[in-house]
């Protein structure tokens, strides 16, 4: 690629948005999914008293429902990064890169 | 011309079919295997015609490699969900939660964590930077010669353990299912998975995947719904009765022993997680989908199945403790499982649906492994003939003709490599050879492609050998850890003392690209940090990319 264009398209304020508003969700949705599962493995692997404990009166106990959670939350975090992105960021991408094809004209 | 070539092997692996089974068919019991004999035939026949279909559509490299990027996000979603979705989770995580209850959900979960980490942070830049390989990632903005050669060692380390554990596993539940000898089940994966890879490309192995991943997902999804409607589609009495009946007890419904300390607890999770995004036949699939729209739609569409199928696979292992587990026709005279563990699925099949399903299942469970060897292949072949043949040997300069031949040559091989070890390690215990696999790419393929596409300073120097490093720690740790140095090589006690190498070979991988990226001072560091504007434009946006694949 050629550098004007990538001098151009680094200076473009949505790009800068772009880069800085989707990185920052990303890395947020990554951490909050790394803290269920590691909070779910060290929870499997500390406190297995409580896992293993009944939530009422039947044999259901807190270590089911805590691990259908982390397989939904897992189905429901990337559902909601994807509707994001592609909309939103879509938009975004689109913007930027119609703006850098007409400079890219302009220069030739 | 094509037809021909396509249906001889065919025939041949028909008529090797029926011509096996009467006689070892006495032998071993049943008249139950014709079914699932059959049906597979059927499946057979039908993904064969899908290779012919698919072998008019594959022209050049782009073809072989990506399907010509033609594939779209649901179907990527569910070609990828196969890839998961192997032979060894199904029956292996329902064995798992058959013999200690909730620990085989433990073991699910980390198979399905790594899928939002890729989605969040490489998808969208993997399929902006790449063409067919994870490689073309990884090299972007470096020296070609050095990153391609270790991202091919990468891959086909990975390809070679997970497939060895695949064709492995084909023997002994072909054995089992199908009562056929070992090493027949063997040669039919082989040739079938070379005829798949060779003639459809991409194509044909990802039409082959979503077709067996549908049939797995239909019989899956009907086992536990026959379970849950012997209850009243109330988990509770499952449970209740499950607790009841199982050896172990109320301690089923909680972790067991299956996370020996936290530290190996911490470590598995880390290799399943990040591994999953360094695995070279999985990252391929992102170049088959046309833009980064369908391939987070993909992504998120493989999520669902594989959570999905996680949760019936729970639901199966606790049917076959109420419904397999108590019922003598499926135990030996010693009240062991007939067939050993790894058959609680199986059983369950029959006891909820009788023979045709029975029959169904382990006709299901062949296809899987047949799909699953075929990605594999596919990704080891693209490694060679992409990587070393075309960008390392040609330098770039070879033409798409001479590089599909490569990519064909090298399919050829590796199936045949591939029989070659099934047949060799038929004795051997190779348990530990998928989470090496995740080991390994989490400790060498994935720091390579993190830091190469997120760290403006990493080299050439510093991502080689930290790569390297990376890839040998986990391979080193393995050895000397109980799953090899006791269980295989028969010591007394393990050097290493935890499940899984990952905590500290991805520390290794990391720390190395680091230490040897910023110590690097030749005049290659400067052109690899000056490239990284550029790099970080086109993964963001995809300027250019569109342009790099039209030429």
């Amino acid at each position: 690629m050629d550098q004007d264009v990538v001098q151009r398209v680094k200076s473009d304020p949505d790009y800068r948005k772009l880069v800085a508003k989707r990185s920052r969700f990303g890395w947020i949705l990554t951490w909050s999914m790394m803290v269920v599962y590691y909070g779910f493995t060290l929870l499997c692997a500390f406190d297995k008293e409580f896992m293993g404990s009944r939530i009422g009166e039947g044999a259901m106990t807190w270590a089911i429902p805590l691990g259908v959670f982390v397989i939904v939350f897992t189905v429901v975090v990337t559902a909601i990064y994807v509707r994001r992105a592609n909309g939103e960021y879509d938009a975004l991408t689109d913007a930027i890169k119609a703006r850098a094809a007409k400079g890219e004209k302009v220069a030739a | 011309m094509k037809t021909r070539h396509l249906l001889a092997p065919a025939l041949l692996a028909a008529s090797g079919i029926a011509m096996a089974a009467p006689d070892l068919g006495q032998a071993a019991k049943q008249a139950t295997n014709w079914t699932a004999i059959s049906m597979f035939a059927i499946f057979v026949v039908f993904t064969l015609f899908i290779t012919k279909w698919a072998a008019a559509k594959t022209r050049s490299a782009s073809d072989f490699y990506t399907a010509g990027g033609g594939i779209t996000g649901f179907q990527n979603g569910l070609a990828i969900a196969g890839d998961f979705m192997s032979a060894a989770s199904f029956l292996g995580i329902s064995a798992a939660v058959f013999l200690d209850g909730f620990d085989g959900l433990i073991y699910a979960i980390g198979f399905l964590v790594g899928w939002p980490v890729i989605t969040f942070l490489m998808a969208e830049r993997l399929r902006n930077l790449g063409r067919f390989t994870f490689a073309d990632v990884a090299a972007y903005r470096f020296h070609q010669k050095p990153i391609r050669v270790f991202a091919a060692s990468g891959t086909l380390v990975v390809v070679a353990f997970y497939l060895i554990a695949q064709m492995v596993g084909a023997g002994q539940l072909i054995k089992l299912l199908f009562g056929l000898e070992y090493w027949i089940a063997v040669v039919i994966v082989g040739i079938l998975m070379m005829v798949y890879v060779l003639f459809g490309g991409m194509t044909a192995t990802t039409w082959v995947q979503i077709i067996k991943a549908v049939m797995l997902l239909a019989g899956a999804s009907f086992m536990a719904f026959s379970v849950l409607a012997q209850y009243n589609f109330s988990p509770e009495k499952l449970f209740a009765t499950a607790t009841e009946v199982h050896a172990k007890g109320d301690s089923i419904m909680g972790p067991g022993t299956f996370l020996k300390d936290p530290i190996s607890a911490i470590s598995f999770g880390m290799a399943l997680m990040f591994g999953t995004a360094g695995l070279p036949h999985i990252l391929m699939r992102f170049f088959t989908v046309p833009s980064a729209k369908e391939a987070r739609k993909s992504v998120l569409w493989a999520t669902t199945w594989i959570g999905y199928f996680y949760i019936l696979i729970f639901i199966i292992g606790f049917g076959a403790i109420v419904l397999v587990g108590t019922n003598p026709d499926f135990k030996d005279g010693a009240g062991k499982l007939l067939g050993g563990n790894n058959m609680a699925a199986v059983h369950l099949a029959k006891a909820v649906g009788g023979d045709i399903f029975l029959g169904f299942i382990s006709a299901v469970a062949f296809a899987t492994i047949l799909a699953v060897v075929a990605g594999l292949t596919l990704s080891g072949a693209s490694a060679v003939s992409h990587d070393l043949y075309a960008t390392v040997f040609k330098k770039g300069k070879a033409n798409s003709a001479d590089e599909l031949k490569v990519s064909k040559i090298t399919t050829i091989a590796l199936g045949v490599i591939a029989v070659l070890l099934g047949i060799a390690f038929e004795k051997q215990n190779v348990a530990f050879m998928v989470s090496l696999a995740f080991a390994i790419a989490a400790s060498a393929n994935f720091p390579v492609l993190f830091m190469s596409v997120l760290w403006s300073k990493c080299t050439t120097r510093g991502a080689t050998i930290g790569g390297f490093l990376g890839l040998a720690t986990a391979v080193i740790l393995t050895i000397v850890s109980k799953s090899v140095w006791v269980d295989v090589l028969g010591n007394a006690s393990a050097i290493f003392p935890y499940t899984s190498p990952a905590i500290f070979s991805m520390a290794v991988g990391f720390f190395g690209i680091w230490f040897f990226s910023v110590t690097d001072k030749s005049p290659r560091a400067a052109i690899d940090k000056a490239g990284f504007e550029a790099q970080e434009v086109r993964s963001e946006t995809g300027i250019g990319a569109a342009a790099a694949s039209a030429h």
